[in-house]
């Protein structure tokens, strides 16, 4: 699903990302884990395609194709989704219009036909519906006075209604409580088929309690300095990542 | 064409003697620093005759208006429908309520020299009156359509309307600028509110691209009156829309919102006074305007609190877009406070589009042109929204909505991405 070979990439002319290599295969779930300031969310906006990120080295195929070729609603069409760890707020843009805007996008680029506003309003509340999501956000202007919990469970709306097959997940935990947590972790588990794949980026283990992942990773310093299993979460919620931090400098 | 009266002439003698003298104002005067008036030749634009010819129709924005039709500044078609007792609407001749007339008229604006309202009454021609009686609601919204046609040669008008509306009435207007070739409008509406009194007021100034349009409109409002105003411009080569509200009685209410829209070498000036002289007043202005290509946006707001007016409640904020680096916008807000015991506030924010907004767009999916499209309508449908009457909205936006697609279309597409 995807592949990442030796991949550099700068910020304002700072070299953060100093040659990533992973590879997800369709149906795993794997975990990125590390410290503040590793480069976690740095890897998301690349893969997403964020203006300002200029990648120096390597490459990044994705579904057989060239990643980084691509401006991002292309990815986004592909079928990759960043679930963003600060949704942003668009006041004067309802959440009708905007969703309604972005199914069609991709459902055209597959080739489908686009919905029209009943339609789409009956997939939407139902969607909705299945998630937890008040119908009344729907009406609202996107992520404008959403509490966390309610920008989080808005996330997990859109990758119901855009089906995506490849979920990157930038410190979904982030802002939230524990039981806006689980049902927020709950339904993106529930997205998980053999025809997907999720990069879980996190800083704690306690996502991967309900998003349970095949491999994890640890990124420090910009690189991948350590890979195992689920288990390798647990390991380094006791140990932390100060063993890394100092490995990296 | 008005019948003459002898106070009316010399209202027009004594403008004339003014506005002679002191000419047009120039970029030299504070109150044009940014909009140079005569930059079009307009001093130079003979007055319209009489409209020759078919009259042109407007089609009304709500179905159950009562709509006056202006041509080149003289009044055409007056509403035929029978009015509520105490409601008039009329030609401004000074026969009809002379009275009335003869109080307010040149009376709500501040007559100053060197003022394009001085212009106009030395050389207004016909008009409009609408008065609203004490306790009267009147339902159907007034609509005063000004439509300028000019052929070959360029030609000035200058339109005048006196709206009053008595203690205790209620009214809406809908003012609307339209119109084909090269003209000068300078305009002049005066409202005057009873105590009590309380007026809608949606002004849509959608000018011939080749216009100069400047229209001046006064506010004088008693105790405990409410004026809501909505102003749009989208039209006109160079526009210049003054506002000028006196909260003259205790506890009156004064709020406008403007929407503007530029591209091209349109040049959209908002200029508002706001004069509190009385006690527990408050006023709220919004203004919100898209600037593309090489247009240029002015924003100049005055808030005067006087010393009796305590308890006053004003705050003003002007926030403007930019969409090309050519674009360009001055903005002028001021605050002279004289009472102790006030809330005052005002800003004045000028910007680009939200690009974390926009990447979060595109990464659902939506291509960055209208990702951009959605923003910059969302930045001005804020706006657009508060207008309570829902024809009149969805009129305002459709006509707000295609001139954004036309600053678009002039556009390159300016997109970034990585490869």
């Amino acid at each position: 699903m995807l592949e990442i070979r030796n991949l550099h990439a700068c910020v304002d002319g700072r070299e953060i990302l100093k040659g990533i290599d992973l590879t997800i295969p369709a149906g795993e779930v794997h975990a990125v884990m590390g410290p503040n300031g590793s480069g976690k969310s740095t890897l998301s906006y690349v893969l997403a395609g964020r203006d300002g990120y200029k990648v120096t080295e390597g490459s990044v195929l994705y579904r057989g194709q060239d990643l980084l070729a691509m401006k991002t609603e292309e990815r986004a069409c592909l079928g990759l989704f960043l679930a963003f760890q600060n949704p942003v707020e668009i006041p004067g843009v309802t959440g009708v219009n905007f969703l309604k805007t972005a199914v069609n996008a991709v459902r055209r680029s597959r080739g489908q036909s686009e919905l029209d506003a009943m339609q789409f309003l009956k997939l939407a509340r139902r969607k909705a519906k299945e998630l937890g999501v008040g119908e009344e956000m729907l009406r609202r202007a996107v992520n404008t006075g959403f509490s966390g919990g309610e920008k989080k469970r808005y996330e997990a709306l859109q990758m119901a209604l855009l089906e995506p097959k490849f979920m990157i997940l930038d410190e979904t935990d982030s802002g939230l409580d524990i039981d806006a947590l689980r049902v927020v972790a709950e339904a993106v588990d529930s997205f998980r088929s053999p025809e997907r794949a999720m990069l879980v980026i996190t800083h704690y283990q306690r996502i991967l309690d309900y998003i349970v992942p095949d491999k994890v990773h640890v990124l420090a310093g910009g690189r991948i300095v350590q890979t195992g299993g689920k288990e390798l979460a647990v390991e380094l919620e006791s140990t932390g990542y100060a063993q890394f931090t100092e490995q990296a400098a | 064409m008005i019948d003459t009266t002898p106070w009316l002439d010399a209202l027009h003698q004594a403008a004339r003697v003014r506005s002679d003298a002191a000419g047009l104002p120039t970029r030299r005067d504070e109150a044009w620093k940014y909009t140079d008036i005569g930059a079009l030749g307009v001093a130079s634009f003979p007055l319209a005759g009489r409209p020759q010819g078919s009259l042109p129709t407007v089609a009304p924005l709500t179905t159950d208006a009562l709509q006056l039709l202006l041509v080149n500044g003289s009044l055409q078609v007056l509403p035929g429908a029978e009015l509520p007792a105490g409601v008039v609407i009329g030609r401004l001749d000074g026969k009809a309520s002379a009275e009335l007339v003869e109080a307010h008229l040149g009376k709500v604006i501040p007559a100053e020299a060197k003022s394009l309202a001085a212009l106009n009454s030395g050389l207004f021609d016909d008009g409009v009156l609408v008065r609203v009686g004490a306790g009267v609601t009147l339902e159907r919204p007034i609509e005063i359509v000004s439509v300028g046609q000019a052929g070959g040669d360029p030609l000035a008008f200058h339109p005048r309307c006196l709206l009053v509306i008595e203690d205790g009435g209620a009214a809406t207007l809908v003012e609307r600028h339209q119109g084909s070739g090269r003209y000068f409008s300078n305009s002049v509406l005066e409202i005057a509110l009873g105590a009590g009194a309380s007026l809608r007021h949606y002004t849509l100034q959608d000018e011939s691209p080749e216009a100069v349009h400047v229209a001046t409109t006064g506010i004088e409002l008693a105790a405990g009156s409410r004026y809501a105003g909505m102003l749009v411009q989208t039209g006109s080569r160079l526009s210049r829309h003054e506002t000028h509200a006196a909260l003259a009685g205790d506890g009156a209410s004064f709020e406008l919102d403007g929407a503007y829209v530029g591209a091209g070498k349109q040049h959209l000036d908002n200029t508002t006074f706001v004069t509190h002289t009385a006690p527990g007043g408050k006023s709220r202005q919004l203004f919100k305007g898209v600037l593309d290509d090489q247009s240029h946006g002015v924003f100049q707001g005055t808030v005067r609190v006087e010393r009796a007016a305590q308890k006053t409640d004003a705050h003003q904020l002007s926030k403007t877009l930019l969409l090309s680096e050519q674009a360009e916008m001055d903005g002028k807000p001021e605050l002279e406070i004289y009472a102790d015991d006030v809330k005052c506030g005002h800003g004045c924010t000028v910007g680009d589009i939200d690009e974390t907004a926009l990447f979060y767009l595109r990464a659902r999916g939506i291509d960055a042109e209208t990702a951009r499209q959605l923003l910059i309508e969302a930045f001005l449908g804020d706006v657009l929204e508060k207008i309570a009457a829902e024809p009149v909205r969805t009129a305002f936006a459709a006509v707000v909505g295609e001139c954004l697609k036309g600053a678009h279309a002039t556009r390159r597409t300016n997109d970034h991405h990585q490869g």
